[in-house]
């Protein structure tokens, strides 16, 4: 029993905590489940690194409540972003837009992969041809024994 | 020989790395920027439509139509903020100077905003009373207090996040005020 107990309660510690209250749920379970996922997207900017959905600070539970009006006012997902990006600006979104700005952050670590890639493949060529260039000339014994061998496959 | 100066490439970006990461903390070193500061995605834009109630005990109230015709500052404050009441005496001088402040009172109990304004004076022309944080929100509020540099046209063209300290005052404000005819 005890153990039970020990085991539901271990099992609700490691469930992701969200900030949202409940008297900040939709009664529509499909319009609270976007706007959870939009609140996932959006920078609180109080705390910064992390989302509204997470945050506890005051201006993160406005920002829900708003998201969640957007949505029974009947917006799209896209129209709730933009109605918060136009107040706050790109930097209120957890994953930044594709343009100009932002082109270095969104190629830079492909960038730097195949910079390393490339790094690598020349490294790996230049031993290669090292190895080639200071071969050195067979010994005697050496010479010898090669000598043994192609004469025995050329015999019968 | 290309191979040469091929091996020299890594070396070569990671100077690069390091004059970049030193230009970036050296911006943000002592009396640098501070990166935490999120720039508004209001400038140069019209101030966003609103219409505030007075705080309770007061007649005058803020709209939008009440900005424009003369450049003048924007502030949202509150009694409970401490930022606010160091800033106060900032705002008193600018007041003196005859720069109009507007005031957003942010989410304050009507008494405690009340009593702050008689025991440290009062710089503003109007005050709103944004009870919910709504209209803070449409200005793209997150930090108190929030002062708005707003022109002659009902434009944005600055904002401060934080108290506005003495120096910020003659290094800050009042030049911009000066460039945008204050």
């Amino acid at each position: 029993m005890i153990r039970a107990a020990i085991a539901a309660l271990l099992l609700i510690a490691v469930l992701p905590a969200s900030a949202v209250q409940p008297d900040e749920i939709l009664a529509d379970p499909a319009l609270e489940a976007r706007a959870r996922e939009i609140s996932k997207d959006l920078r609180c900017l109080v705390c910064q690194n992390q989302s509204i959905d997470d945050s506890d600070a005051s201006l993160a539970r406005d920002l829900r409540f708003l998201v969640r009006d957007r949505l029974k006012a009947g917006d799209s997902d896209d129209a709730v972003f933009s109605f918060i990006v136009e107040r706050y600006g790109d930097f209120v979104l957890l994953r930044p837009p594709f343009k100009n700005s932002t082109l270095l952050l969104w190629i830079g670590p492909a960038l730097i992969f195949a910079t390393g890639i490339f790094g690598v493949w020349t490294w790996h060529r230049r031993r290669r041809t090292a190895e080639i260039f200071e071969a050195k000339p067979l010994s005697e014994d050496e010479r010898e024994r090669l000598n043994s061998i192609l004469a025995a496959k050329d015999g019968p | 020989m290309a191979m040469r100066s091929l091996s020299l490439l890594p070396i070569g970006l990671f100077a690069l790395l390091i004059i970049v990461f030193g230009i970036y903390l050296w911006q943000v070193g002592p009396g640098g920027k501070d990166i935490s500061q999120i720039p508004s995605a209001l400038i140069n834009k019209p101030v966003p439509a609103f219409d505030l109630p007075p705080i309770e005990g007061r007649t005058d109230g803020l709209k939008s139509a009440d900005l424009g015709g003369r450049v003048a500052l924007v502030n949202v404050w509150a009694s409970w903020c401490p930022p606010c009441r160091a800033e106060h005496s900032v705002l008193m001088t600018l007041a003196r100077d005859g720069v109009p402040i507007y005031g957003v009172n942010y989410k304050d109990q009507p008494q405690d905003a009340l009593r702050f304004l008689t025991e440290l004076g009062n710089p503003f022309a109007r005050i709103g009373a944004d009870t919910d944080g709504r209209v803070a929100i449409d200005w793209g509020v997150y930090g108190y207090p929030e002062t708005f540099v707003v022109d002659a046209e009902g434009r944005i063209r600055y904002r401060h996040v934080g108290p506005i300290n003495p120096g910020q005052l003659d290094s800050v404000i009042r030049p911009i005020l000066r460039k945008i005819g204050g």
